[in-house]
């Protein structure tokens, strides 16, 4: 379906990462936003309060982010499309409740703007060392969908398909933003409600005598319904059963949570989101993401003008992980140069599906600003050497 | 009994339990133990519920985590079991997100002002219209019998083995001090004035605390030795003090002390979300559109 | 490295509550939506965002902005003392220097272009001290010819709070006129002391 126009901000627009998100929101239907203040997050949740009163929305500044998180959960069973945002520590504290929102299948939206760690870290300045947590951050085994926009026109689109994808799959959807696309303002186009597709709710249809909120109609993900409209039905983070009742046994633990995981992973081609250039006839592949990405294509430019046979690929989706595409480049390139702030997470990913048919080499930074373009040229010419 | 009995005293067994339509039988025998308060707090609200004509489907219950925790997962209306300490957040969510829902907290001490401590005393001072049934055993149940943050003074638990010296919360002026709209305190021996006090609850808004004292024999009594259910409702019945109105400063639980009971806060004041409609209609007029009750953008797929 | 094509790097500073990021804004905002180009804006954070100066950094190309931080700005527009001590030395030897004439006093080197403006005083005779960022935006408008001044006075319309259009664009024209001025005699003129000599 398309959007309602009421949330959707026409024009084009001279805004930063963070407002675009926030506009992204509510362009995709978003009504209800929790969070707590943190840098350099709290400009998305300062946009939607300002916005929200005029469209219907709701937005509550929690006491922490386990309640911020934890009221998103929440809010989403009354069937309003919800989210939350946040920076590194309050990341860690919205673990606990993105694996609720996981394993009562609740669809949500999570934005996580980047900045340096561990711990208090460079709260202003420009990280990109969550992407592992992003991935495996709540204990357990569950599986998320996680998008990185390298610039704010990406960080609205892919705000849209982030409660697109929360939609289908009946997951959180995380958005790692990071400090510097957040904070940095640039050109942000957006369209007319009509050229924006949304999806809505996918509410059941059976009568509640007959409905169990996690028995599979013919779908990987099953139907939906809203907390008020008598299905009277009961959900919770115990391993459970099709009538989502706690059951503590073997069987009922793979069931449901195979479950979880095989609905992201059998549908990981349709999910996975990446963009390539100049890799056919590339030696050496640079995979980067977010503002690295940026930086990395103008090396990766500038190694191509110096003769060096060089390709890129740019991951849009983290999680799920273009396996399949990398293991094939793997059989093709000499190398690949895995660029990103933070010392080495998505390389891992990277070597594990080259599993040992290319090289894979990392060129890493701390966090506080990003990499000098000339730095990755280099490494660019060893990997090739 | 060798005596014909009396026809008119024979009574056909109900078909059903009275509870049934409240309860998901499926779900029965439940998990507590014998001589547990929780399940009496269950019926009461099952009853003042009905007593109150509440539409059911309107009705959302949300438990956090630990014994009281699974009240919600035997109720047959909207349940949900959230996390740890989160109850009351998520709930806030719940009814953030649909306004009309009538969202009803039923947790325990150590989950909801243990752990969830903090969005306990926020969600009073928001005011946000949520009525929270709090089942205070003074003790960690599901865990094992540690200690809470309401275990009284000297009272053993198995991470205080030699008794406690932490002082626990007093929790009704915890809740009134914080801003809630609605306060009070029975026993799990008061069914009656339990049942009332929550059938009160739901007619009021904002905020609403109902501490239920129950007894936990397995854990609490056992370690403190003061016997089974049945002596944990005799020292109710002997200890319990019906003071309506008293100040919450002093309704202090100490150790097998008398059990100040009653309704101590019924202040009506805006809530939440009216205070925000007040607030954007004032300053926004026209241009304010509020969440509408059933819930924000809803389009069926 | 070869640059993103016509880059263009710009660093604007001045103090807390001269509007110094609103008009790296606003200057974003003209070459971004009115005149075709890209412009990538960033203004500094942390303390010195609270303290006595602060700063917005802009770039501006033909193509889409990689890069997105300065290292040497073509152009640097000082609105304070302290900023232009802190940031002076990084302008390009070529490059341009934008200023406040009351508040800045300028050490001009060979090979730069400097122009002031007492942008303060002349938001004062407009009546509000607080638009001085606009006359500036005007006066740099005027004075660096990036984008044609009809996609600044728009992003000047568009970025200032509603019913404070005719002021501001007032000030901006005021900016404006007082940049044709400079430009109709030679860079380096009478309020200043000569450039032979200054080298740092």
């Amino acid at each position: 379906m398309k959007a309602d126009p009421t949330g959707v901000l026409t024009g084009a627009h001279y805004l930063d990462g963070d407002y675009a998100c926030g506009e992204g929101a509510m362009a995709a239907g978003c009504r209800f936003v929790a969070g707590y203040p943190i840098t350099p997050s709290t400009e998305v949740v300062e946009r939607i309060a300002r916005r929200f009163p005029t469209i219907g929305g709701t937005f509550i500044q929690m006491e922490d982010e386990l309640a911020s998180m934890a009221a998103v959960v929440g809010a989403s069973w009354t069937g309003t499309k919800s989210m939350t945002v946040t920076s590194g520590p309050g990341f860690s504290l919205m673990m606990e409740n993105i694996g609720l929102a996981a394993m009562m299948e609740t669809p949500c939206v999570v934005v996580d703007v980047q900045r340096g760690g561990p711990s208090t870290g460079l709260p202003t300045m420009v990280g990109q060392s969550d992407v592992m947590q992003a991935r495996w951050g709540s204990h357990g085994d569950y599986e998320v969908i996680v998008l990185c926009p390298q610039s704010p026109q990406e960080a609205f689109d892919l705000t849209i398909e982030a409660f697109n994808l929360s939609e289908i799959y009946r997951v959180p959807v995380l958005l790692l933003l990071d400090e510097c696309v957040g904070h940095m303002t640039e050109k942000v186009v957006i369209p007319e409600a009509q050229e924006i597709s949304v999806e809505p709710r996918r509410l059941t249809s059976k009568p509640p005598e007959e409905f169990e909120p996690y028995r599979l109609n013919g779908k990987p993900v099953p139907e939906f319904a809203r907390a008020g409209d008598g299905y009277r039905f009961h959900t919770t983070g115990l391993t459970h059963d099709e009538r989502g009742y706690p059951v503590m046994s073997v069987e009922c633990q793979e069931t449901c949570v195979r479950r979880l995981v095989d609905k992201i992973r059998d549908n990981a081609d349709e999910i996975v989101r990446f963009e390539e250039h100049d890799t056919e006839d590339a030696e050496v592949v640079v995979v980067a993401f977010g503002i690295t990405a940026r930086v990395a294509r103008l090396a990766v430019e500038t190694a191509r003008q110096r003769g060096i046979r060089v390709g890129f690929l740019r991951l849009i989706a983290l999680w799920p992980f273009p396996e399949k595409r990398i293991h094939e480049l793997a059989g093709s390139v000499g190398s690949f140069l895995v660029v990103e702030i933070n010392y080495g997470q998505m390389v891992l990913e990277v070597e594990r599906c080259a599993a040992g048919r290319a090289r894979v080499s990392g060129l890493f930074h701390g966090g506080g600003g990003v990499h000098d373009p000339e730095a990755i040229v280099e490494a660019i010419v060893e990997a090739a050497s | 009994m060798s005596e014909e009995m009396n026809p008119e005293l024979v009574r056909e067994p109900p078909m059903e339990h009275p509870m049934a339509p409240y309860l998901r039988m499926e779900r029965i025998p439940h998990v507590w133990c014998p001589g547990c308060g929780i399940g009496t707090v269950v019926q009461c609200y099952a009853t003042a519920l009905e007593k109150a004509g509440c539409d059911l489907d309107k009705v959302s219950v949300v438990s956090g985590i630990g014994c009281s925790g699974r009240a919600a997962g035997y109720m047959k209306l909207d349940g949900f079991h959230a996390t740890h300490g989160r109850a009351i957040p998520f709930a806030t969510g719940l009814k953030l997100g649909r306004p009309e829902l009538l969202v009803t907290v039923i947790s325990g001490d150590g989950d909801l002002v243990g752990i969830g401590g903090n969005h306990f005393i926020h969600a009073a001072r928001r005011n946000i219209d949520l009525m929270v049934i709090l089942i205070n055993n003074f003790i960690y149940g599901m865990t094992g019998g540690q200690n809470a943050p309401t275990t009284p003074l000297t009272a053993k638990t198995s991470t205080m083995p030699f008794g406690n010296f932490e002082p626990p919360f007093n929790l009704p002026h915890l809740a009134a001090s914080s801003g809630a709209s609605y306060v009070a305190r029975w026993t799990a021996l008061h069914i009656r004035r339990l049942t009332w006090a929550i059938e009160e609850a739901i007619d009021r808004k904002g905020f609403r605390l109902i501490e239920v004292i129950a007894p936990c024999p397995t854990l609490y009594s056992r370690l403190n030795k003061l016997g089974t259910g049945l002596s944990g409702m005799r020292f109710y019945h002997d200890n319990a003090e019906i003071r309506h109105g008293a100040d919450t400063r002093e309704v202090d639980i100490d150790f097998q002390s008398s059990i100040v009971c009653g309704k101590f806060v019924d202040d009506e004041k805006p809530t939440f979300n009216e205070l925000m409609d007040k607030h954007y209609g004032t300053i926004l007029g026209d241009r304010y559109k509020p969440m509408p009750p059933e819930g924000g953008m809803i389009h069926a797929g | 490295m070869p640059a993103e094509k016509a880059r263009t790097e710009i660093r604007i500073t001045g103090f807390g509550g001269q509007g110094v990021v609103l008009a790296g804004h606003i200057i974003g905002h003209a070459c971004a939506i009115h005149a075709d180009r890209h412009a990538t804006m960033i203004q500094s954070f942390g303390p010195e965002a609270r303290g006595s100066s602060c700063s917005a950094t802009l770039v501006v190309a033909d193509d889409e902005v990689l890069y997105p931080y300065i290292r040497r700005p073509h152009i640097l527009v000082a609105m304070s003392a302290d900023g232009y001590d802190k940031y002076r030395d990084e302008l390009l030897d070529d490059g341009l220097l934008v200023y406040e004439q009351d508040l800045v006093k300028p050490e001009f080197k060979q090979g730069q272009e400097a122009y002031g403006v007492p942008s303060t005083r002349i938001a004062e005779s407009l009546g509000r001290a607080i638009v001085q960022n606009i006359v500036m935006v005007g006066f740099f408008a005027g004075v660096s010819r990036l984008v044609p001044e009809e996609a600044m006075r728009e992003a000047v319309k568009h970025s200032v709070p509603p019913g404070t259009e005719e002021l501001n664009l007032k000030a901006f024209d005021q900016g404006l006129k007082y940049a044709a001025r400079q430009l109709a005699q030679p860079a380096v003129e009478v309020e200043r002391p000569p450039l032979a000599g200054v080298t740092t």
